[in-house]
C-alpha cells in the first residue's frame, strides 16, 4: 500500500462521485421541487451517452470526432428528450402517489433499454478519449489521465455553477420557492409548469453531461442507466431528498468510499483475518460499503445527512 | 355474522375458476403433449406467490417495497448452498430459508421502517441492491454465474423431482397463502395494518404501536416471498443473482398493480396476465407480419414498458381490482337506493 496508490485511488473516487453529482443534482431538484420520482433518469444519462458518441463516432456536417460538437449533441440531445418525455408522460404523473411514478418510470426505462438496443444494437459502443485530453498530467509525481481530470473539474464548475444558479439568480429564487410551497407560487403568478418543465430540462441536461463524460471511460450499452441510477439514489437518500448540497458532499463520500472501499478494503482484510476468508469476504463487504453507509446514516437522521427545511 | 359464499361475486368465481384452471393444466399439459405448460404455469405461480406476498404490505400496508427481490434471493441460495455442502433435506432448505428471511427482514425492517413516502421506495431498492452484490460476490457459490442445484429439494416422504409433484406443491402454497391472506387481512392485525395505510397519524393516537405492525406486517410479506424463492430454486435448479435484479423487485410491483393493488386474489391474476404477455411476446413466431414480429421478438421489452405505462395511466385498478370494484359498488347502491 502506497501514498500513490492512495492518492490516485481518491482521484478516481472524486471523479465518480462528480459523476454521481450530475445525476444526483437533477433527480434529487426534480424530487424535491416536484415531489415527483423519476426512476428514468438513467436513461436520460444513456440516451445523453449514445448521442454524444454517434455524434463522436459519425461525421455531422463534415466534422467528426469533434469532442465539443459531442457534447452538444449529447447534452442538447438529452435535454430535448428530457423536455418530450416530461411532456407527453411525466406531467400527467405529479399528481399521482409515488407508487404510479415509479411505475411509469420503470416502463419508461424498459422503453429507452430497448430504443437504444435497437438503434445501436446490443454490443457496447465506444467513444475515444479526445486526443488533447489523452495524456496525462503530472501531479506532485504522479501521473493521472488529463481526461478524469477534466472531469473532475466540469462537476466541480456545475457544482459551483448549481450553487450561484439557486441562491443567486431569480430563477434559483422561483425553484427554492417552489420547493416549499409550489401552490404559493402558482398563485402569486408564476408559472409553475413552465419552470417545472424548465427544471426537468436542466435536470436531463445535467444527465447529459454525466452521460458525455462517462461515456469515453465506461463502455455506451443499453442498461448502462440502471446501476448508477440506484447508487444514485443511494446518493439523494444519504444527502437528504431535494437538498443539493447534500447530493453534492453525498456524492463525493460515496464516490470516494466506494473506489477506495473496494481497493483497500480486501488488502485490509487479508492484514486481519485468515486469507482465504479475506479473499471471500473482502469484495462482498467492499460492494456492500455504500449501502451500509446509507443504512448507518438513515437510522441516526432518516431524513439524510442535510435535510431540507421547508416553511 | 357467518360468511356466506356469493357465487356471482368476482371474489368467488375469479380465484374460483383461477384456481381450478391451475389444478387441471398439468392434465391438459399431458393430454395435448406439452410439458412445457407444466414448467411455465410454474414460474407463474411462483411469482404470483411472490406477488401475493408484496401485496401484503403494498395494497394493504400502503408501503411500496421496491426490494422484495432480495427475499426471493433469500430462498433461492438457502437451497442452493445448502446443496452445494450436500443437504438436501426440503426442511431444512425451508427452515434455514426462514430463518434467515425472517433475521434480514427484521433487521432491515428496522432500519427501512423509520423512514416513508419516497425514502421508503429508494431505501428497499438499495437493500435489495446490496444483497444483489453480497451474492455476485459469493465467488465460491458461483458468485455472477450463479449456483447450479443437483437435485430437487427432498422432503423424506416425497421429494420434488417430478415437475407434476413440484407444480401441486406450488399451487398449494399458492392457494395456502391466498386463503391465510384472506384471514388475516379480516383480522385485527390486518385491521390495524389497514388503518396504517388510510391514516397512520390517527392509529398512533387511538394507542397502536404501529411501527410494530408495520414491523410484522413487512416480516411476513417478505417470507412469502423467500418461499417463493425457495420454490424457484427448486423448479430450475439454479440460484442465480438474477432473482435479485431490481428490474424483478419493479415485475413484482406491476403484477400486484395490474392484477389489482390491495385486493385479495388480484396479485395472482396480475402474475398470470404479465407473464402470459411476456411469454407470448419473447415467443412470438414470424406468421402474417414476419418484418414485425421479429422486431417485436427482438425487443418485446419495449411492448412490456409501453405496456406497463399505459396501465398506469389508464387502468389503474387493475383486472381484477376493477371487477371487485364495480361490485362493491353495486352493494353500496343496494344499500343506499
Amino acid at each position: 500500500m502506497s501514498i500513490e496508490l492512495l492518492i490516485v485511488q481518491l482521484l478516481n473516487g472524486l471523479q465518480y462521485g462528480v459523476l454521481l453529482f450530475l445525476l444526483a443534482a437533477g433527480l434529487t431538484l426534480v424530487f424535491g421541487i416536484m415531489n415527483f420520482v423519476n426512476l428514468a433518469h438513467g436513461s436520460l444519462y444513456m440516451m445523453g451517452a449514445y448521442f454524444a458518441a454517434w455524434a463522436y463516432n459519425n461525421p455531422i456536417f463534415g466534422i467528426q470526432g469533434s469532442f465539443i460538437l459531442a457534447a452538444i449533441v449529447g447534452i442538447g440531445g438529452s435535454i430535448i428528450l428530457g423536455i418530450v418525455v416530461e411532456r407527453l408522460v411525466l406531467f400527467t404523473l405529479y399528481e399521482r402517489d409515488h407508487l404510479d411514478q415509479v411505475l411509469a418510470t420503470f416502463g419508461l426505462i424498459l422503453v429507452f433499454n430497448e430504443v437504444a438496443r435497437f438503434i445501436w444494437g446490443p454490443s457496447s459502443y465506444y467513444m475515444e478519449v479526445p486526443e488533447k485530453l489523452s495524456g496525462s498530467i503530472n501531479l506532485l509525481g504522479i501521473d493521472y489521465p488529463a481526461y478524469r481530470f477534466m472531469i473532475i473539474g466540469v462537476g466541480l464548475l456545475v457544482a459551483l455553477g448549481m450553487f450561484l444558479l439557486i441562491q443567486k439568480t431569480r430563477i434559483g429564487m422561483l425553484i427554492r420557492a417552489g420547493a416549499s410551497n409550489a401552490t404559493m407560487v402558482g398563485a402569486l403568478g408564476i408559472n409553475i409548469k413552465l419552470l417545472n418543465t424548465l427544471l426537468f430540462g436542466l435536470g436531463t441536461g445535467l444527465a447529459g453531461v454525466a452521460g458525455l463524460m462517462a461515456g469515453p471511460i465506461l463502455s455506451v450499452q443499453p442498461g448502462m442507466g440502471e446501476p448508477i441510477l440506484i447508487v444514485t439514489l443511494v446518493v439523494i437518500v444519504t444527502g437528504g431528498i431535494g437538498s443539493i448540497r447534500g447530493a453534492f458532499f453525498a456524492a463525493l463520500i460515496v464516490g470516494v468510499i466506494d473506489t477506495i472501499g473496494r481497493v483497500f478494503l480486501p488488502i485490509l482484510l487479508t492484514t486481519m483475518v485468515e486469507k482465504s476468508l479475506a479473499q471471500a469476504a473482502g469484495p462482498a463487504t467492499a460492494s456492500m460499503l455504500i449501502y451500509l453507509l446509507m443504512a448507518v446514516v438513515l437510522a441516526f437522521k432518516p431524513q439524510g445527512l442535510f435535510p431540507v427545511k421547508h416553511g | 355474522m357467518k360468511p356466506t359464499v356469493n357465487f356471482t361475486s368476482p371474489r368467488f368465481y375469479v380465484p374460483a375458476l383461477f384456481l381450478g384452471a391451475l389444478a387441471l393444466l398439468p392434465v391438459y399439459a399431458m393430454l395435448a403433449h406439452q410439458p412445457f405448460y407444466v414448467t411455465l404455469f410454474s414460474r407463474i405461480m411462483i411469482f404470483a406467490l411472490a406477488a401475493l406476498g408484496l401485496n401484503f404490505i403494498l395494497g394493504y400496508g400502503g408501503l411500496v417495497s421496491f426490494g422484495h427481490a432480495l427475499y426471493l434471493g433469500v430462498g433461492a441460495y438457502a437451497v442452493g448452498i445448502l446443496s452445494f455442502h450436500g443437504i438436501t433435506n426440503g426442511w431444512l432448505h425451508l427452515v434455514a430459508a426462514l430463518v434467515v428471511g425472517i433475521l434480514l427482514a427484521a433487521l432491515i425492517g428496522v432500519v427501512v421502517l423509520r423512514t416513508s413516502g419516497m425514502t421508503f421506495i429508494m431505501i428497499t431498492l438499495a437493500f435489495a441492491q446490496m444483497g444483489y452484490f453480497f451474492v455476485v460476490s459469493l465467488k465460491s457459490y458461483g458468485g455472477d454465474d450463479g449456483l447450479t442445484i443437483d437435485n430437487r429439494s427432498t422432503f423424506g416422504l416425497f421429494d420434488l423431482a417430478s415437475n407434476t409433484v413440484l407444480y401441486y406443491v406450488i399451487l398449494a402454497f399458492l392457494a395456502a397463502v391466498f386463503f391465510l391472506f384472506g384471514s388475516l387481512v379480516e383480522s385485527r392485525f390486518g385491521m390495524v395494518l389497514r388503518g396504517v395505510k388510510s391514516n397512520e397519524r390517527r392509529m398512533l393516537a387511538l394507542g397502536f404501536p404501529t411501527f410494530r405492525y408495520k414491523l410484522v406486517g413487512y416480516i411476513i410479506s417478505a417470507q412469502v416471498c423467500v418461499i417463493a424463492g425457495f420454490l424457484l430454486a427448486n423448479l430450475t435448479k439454479f440460484a442465480s443473482p438474477s432473482y435479485m435484479v431490481w428490474q424483478v423487485s419493479g415485475d413484482l410491483i406491476v403484477m400486484a398493480v395490474l392484477g389489482g393493488m390491495g385486493t385479495l386474489f388480484g396479485p395472482v391474476v396480475g402474475a398470470v396476465v404479465y407473464l402470459v404477455v411476456e411469454e407470448f411476446l419473447s415467443s412470438l413466431t414470424p406468421g402474417w407480419f414476419p418484418k414485425v414480429e421479429e422486431v417485436l421478438n427482438k425487443h418485446w421489452l419495449a411492448l412490456m414498458g409501453i405496456f406497463v405505462i399505459a396501465m398506469v395511466l389508464g387502468f389503474r385498478k387493475g383486472f381484477y381490482g376493477y371487477l371487485v370494484e364495480r361490485e362493491l359498488k353495486k352493494e353500496a347502491g343496494r344499500a343506499q337506493p
